[in-house]
């Protein structure tokens, strides 16, 4: 177990340097002067190159991405361009936000794709089956900055019950999982949970389905074992599939969402991407590109640790 | 078509619930709150960066200049006033010299003194690299808007001595953009601008009270400013960076700002019926095509670029943008105080524009084919695409066939830095690039003077007239303001007579406000006061 846990761990490292390298070279690809964001387009050429020099834009690409690298591993992400602020501030805030958004996604997503993939795969092939199947294919399919869209104009616009943009009163750096703050996160998390749902919902769904069909199973039921019994028995065996599946859905949503972040204008990562994106803002784009790929590497390793401990057929190490 | 839906049913439903639906966020009466465009809260320590839209909140807000502009009129062009200076004047004998006479007994927001040595402080911040409070940060912002200034010094408390690099009448202008800060805020901030950040000091109408970057900033009045009548009414100013058109369509009408910053123009005539202000007014900016006057364009033809003047059907347009634009009679807005009286009426006359096209050779079997450099988007561009094939219609319908060369908007933004001969212009004759145009330099001066062709200067288009010149040069050595006009509008004039860009229409910078916010007026500027403004339940 120890030298799988150092062997998943090492794996990282390239993971990472792969990553790193790669978000570096998208960025610097990418077409835009990073100048444009701090200074006034008509500033005069030797204006230009000064500051091209002051942030090192005028180095060759290799030697900037070492510097980059020698930097980022002592933790030292640089400062944003467009707000002289340490771009680790910056990502550690706005991870602090999509972790919030995250959380209540998930906890809606989650619970109700599970409760779901379970009545559905339970009541295989009747209309129960089918209206859950459709309600998740549903919240797969459609769009999710359209649904949220539509969540405001009529939560928000319409009937006036929820806020459309924002963090709460104060902004998020006062935020307090008080009734006056959720409401701020109802329409986000709705809609940021809808696609995980319906993902999950099909997993757990095609899972208990096929494992109620299972010898075994018959072989429970043979002996006399009540319906609860069997059901905590195919709970065990849907587990760790449904784990990783749900691992993997939770990378995507600490990922941050640009599109539902820009739609309700929440200060997580995603916005800050779009942010950075726009005002071609590299350090920052670079830095947020990087923990964002981190936190996806690591949750994927956590999974893969957590898993043999639900699922004792599956042998580490 | 799934938004027009979206937008028609939300807009449908407006009058029954949103109005009348309470506001979601708890604040006291008097308190406005603003969705701005900018995606961060603008740079507070003094000279800001987020460009119009900066100044507009934290520069002229926080701060003053030493000239300001007077922004108390929405009939009249605004014009300079005095601000931290009462008067200013050059030395007769040596027009470089300048003394600007220092306004008595105003204090910044922590208490400290105004005086000549907080000036020149203020502009070591800026230019020399050397001092200890220099800042990279407000020297990239504020370095190029005083090219003329060479020296400066306190020559006692209230008098303050500037010197600049030639003759240039264009200083109190350049001046209106400098922004100045406390020196002793930033000693007990312990010289640290990023802490100056968080609690900065100016001598401005409001103090800033708090901000969390990216998200929102609180204003709170100066009760003390030293101009009693521009104290604000408002208990409160709250500003959030909304720079997503729907979120911030939506913010206002679910009742969590009461102001924001250009609506989207599809919405405008929506939120007008439903009880919304939709306030505008001429902006000393426009939307043009800078011609390129490099050997081999067709454009330096005069007759062509006066019958592509005449080309464009310019009151369709203005209903293309649901009347949100200031159709173009010249280069500078029509109410300008510099607009003159050219010769050359720009107005929507295709035959004409055939007959002068046909002068120069060109007609049905001798088509002219121009190609021109287009953006999609872009900060004062308006509708680019749209409003470009609008055009491209127009004058294809005199005879002249236009290619676009599509490029994004930073993509633009190096293609217009490099100029016209740069290869980066993919041989394109023109580019579509919108101007901010308040003073002398940036209105006029900067894009066709000489010695400012690019990549040394802004002058895109490689044209270099002695006689332009010529005015540029009085108008830098005209020091009594009125004869300066005079100059200006000359100098206006020949641009429209000789019709130098492709003159289509100006911005009017169109905000959407509550009905419940009151005495707003929109002057003619890029920068608005906010303190006569109150709340009304």
């Amino acid at each position: 177990m120890l030298t799988y846990f150092i062997q998943r761990l090492v794996y990282v490292v390239p993971v990472s340097l792969g990553v790193s390298v790669f978000c570096f070279l998208l960025v610097h690809i990418a077409p835009g002067d990073p100048l444009t964001a701090v200074m006034p387009i008509d500033a005069t050429a030797e204006q230009q190159a000064a500051m091209r020099a002051a942030y090192g834009f005028d180095k060759p690409l290799p030697v900037q991405f070492l510097v980059w690298l020698g930097n980022a591993l002592t933790g030292d992400l640089g400062n944003s361009i467009a707000t002289g602020r340490p771009v680790a501030g910056e990502v550690m805030r706005a991870v602090g936000n999509t972790l919030i958004l995250a959380f209540a996604a998930s906890l809606i997503g989650f619970s109700l794709g599970i409760l779901f993939g379970f009545v559905a795969g339970y009541f295989k092939d009747t209309p129960v089956d089918r209206a859950v199947t459709a309600l998740s294919i549903t919240g797969v399919s459609v769009p999710n900055y359209w649904l949220g869209i539509v969540l405001v104009v009529i939560f928000s616009v319409t009937l006036g019950w929820l806020p459309s943009t924002g963090a709460g009163p104060g902004g998020s750096s006062a935020w307090k999982w008080d009734v006056e703050h959720l409401r701020f996160i109802i329409l986000p998390a709705v809609t940021l949970s809808v696609v995980p749902m319906g993902i999950v919902a099909r997993t757990v769904r095609a899972l208990v389905g096929d494992i109620l069909s299972q010898d075994f199973v018959t072989a429970l039921a043979a002996k006399g074992m009540g319906r609860a019994g069997i059901l905590r028995h195919v709970m065990r065996n849907v587990a760790p599939t449904t784990l990783s599946v749900v691992g993997l859905q939770l990378g995507y949503l600490l990922g941050g969402s640009i599109l539902i972040e820009t739609v309700f204008n929440w200060p997580g990562t995603g916005f800050l991407l779009s942010n950075a994106i726009f005002q071609r803002d590299l350090p920052l784009l670079q830095g947020t590109i990087l923990v964002l790929a981190l936190f996806f590497v690591f949750v994927n390793l956590l999974v893969d640790l957590v898993q043999p401990l639900v699922d004792p057929r599956i042998k580490r190490g | 078509m799934i938004w027009k839906f979206l937008r028609g049913a939300a807009l449908a439903a407006l009058p029954a619930a949103a109005i009348a639906a309470a506001p979601v966020d708890a604040f006291a009466a008097g308190t406005l709150r603003i969705g701005m465009t900018a995606s961060d809260i603008p740079l507070t320590t003094g000279q800001t960066d987020q460009g119009g839209e900066g100044m507009r909140f934290m520069g002229y807000t926080v701060y003053d200049a030493l000239v300001n502009w007077d922004l108390s009129s929405a009939d009249k062009p605004s014009v300079l006033a005095p601000g931290l200076a009462v008067e200013w004047g050059a030395d007769e004998a040596d027009q470089t010299k300048w003394t600007f006479k220092l306004r008595e007994g105003v204090t910044f927001h922590d208490g400290s003194a105004f005086n000549a040595e907080a000036v020149v402080w203020n502009l070591d911040k800026l230019l020399k690299e050397d001092s200890e409070q220099y800042d990279p940060r407000q020297a990239a912002q504020g370095k190029s808007r005083i090219p003329a200034v060479a020296s400066y010094k306190a020559v006692d408390d209230l008098t303050l001595e500037i010197v600049t690099r030639e003759p240039d009448a264009t200083l109190p202008y350049q001046l209106a953009w400098i922004m100045i800060s406390s020196p002793a805020n930033w000693e007990e901030q312990g010289k640290d601008w990023e802490k100056v950040a968080s609690s900065p000091s100016g001598t401005g109408p409001w103090k800033l009270e708090s901000f969390v970057p990216r998200e929102r900033a609180e204003l709170v009045p100066n009760p003390d400013y030293w101009d009693e009548t521009r104290v604000p009414k408002l208990d409160r100013l709250v500003l959030l960076p909304l720079p997503e058109p729907n979120a911030r369509s939506a913010a206002l009408m679910s009742g969590q700002v009461d102001w924001i910053e250009a609506p989207a123009p599809d919405l405008v005539p929506a939120l007008e019926g439903n009880g919304f202000q939709i306030v505008s007014n001429t902006l000393p900016h426009n939307w043009t095509w800078h011609l390129s006057r490099m050997e081999g364009s067709p454009w330096n033809d005069v007759n062509v670029r006066k019958a592509a003047n005449l080309a464009i059907d310019r009151e369709s347009l203005k209903q293309l943008l649901g009347g949100l634009m200031v159709p173009a009679k010249g280069f500078l807005p029509p109410s300008s105080q510099w607009f003159g009286e050219p010769e050359f009426d720009v107005r929507y006359d295709p035959e004409e524009a055939r007959k002068l096209l046909a002068e120069s050779g060109y007609g049905p079997d001798n088509r002219l084919k121009v190609k021109a450099l287009i953006s999609p988007s872009g900060s004062g561009q308006m509708l680019p695409l749209p409003m470009n094939e609008f055009i491209q219609q127009n004058l294809a319908e005199v005879g002249i066939d236009v290619e676009f060369e599509v490029v994004e908007w930073n993509t633009m933004i190096n293609i217009w830095r490099a100029g016209a001969g740069s290869e980066s212009a993919l041989g394109t004759q023109s580019i579509n690039f919108s101007y901010f145009i308040q003073d002398p330099f940036t209105g006029l001066i900067r894009h066709l003077s000489c010695d400012l062709i690019a990549p040394n200067g802004t002058n895109w288009g490689h044209y270099c007239d002695p006689e332009m010149d010529a005015l540029f040069k009085e108008i830098r050595t005209t020091f009594d303001p009125e004869a300066q006009d005079e100059v200006l509008r000359r100098t206006h004039e020949k641009y429209v007579n000789d019709a130098l860009f492709l003159m289509v229409t100006h911005d009017v910078a169109p905000r959407a406000l509550s009905p419940k916010v009151k005495g707003f007026v929109q002057a003619q500027n890029w920068f608005q006061d906010f303190s006569p403004i109150t709340i009304e339940e």
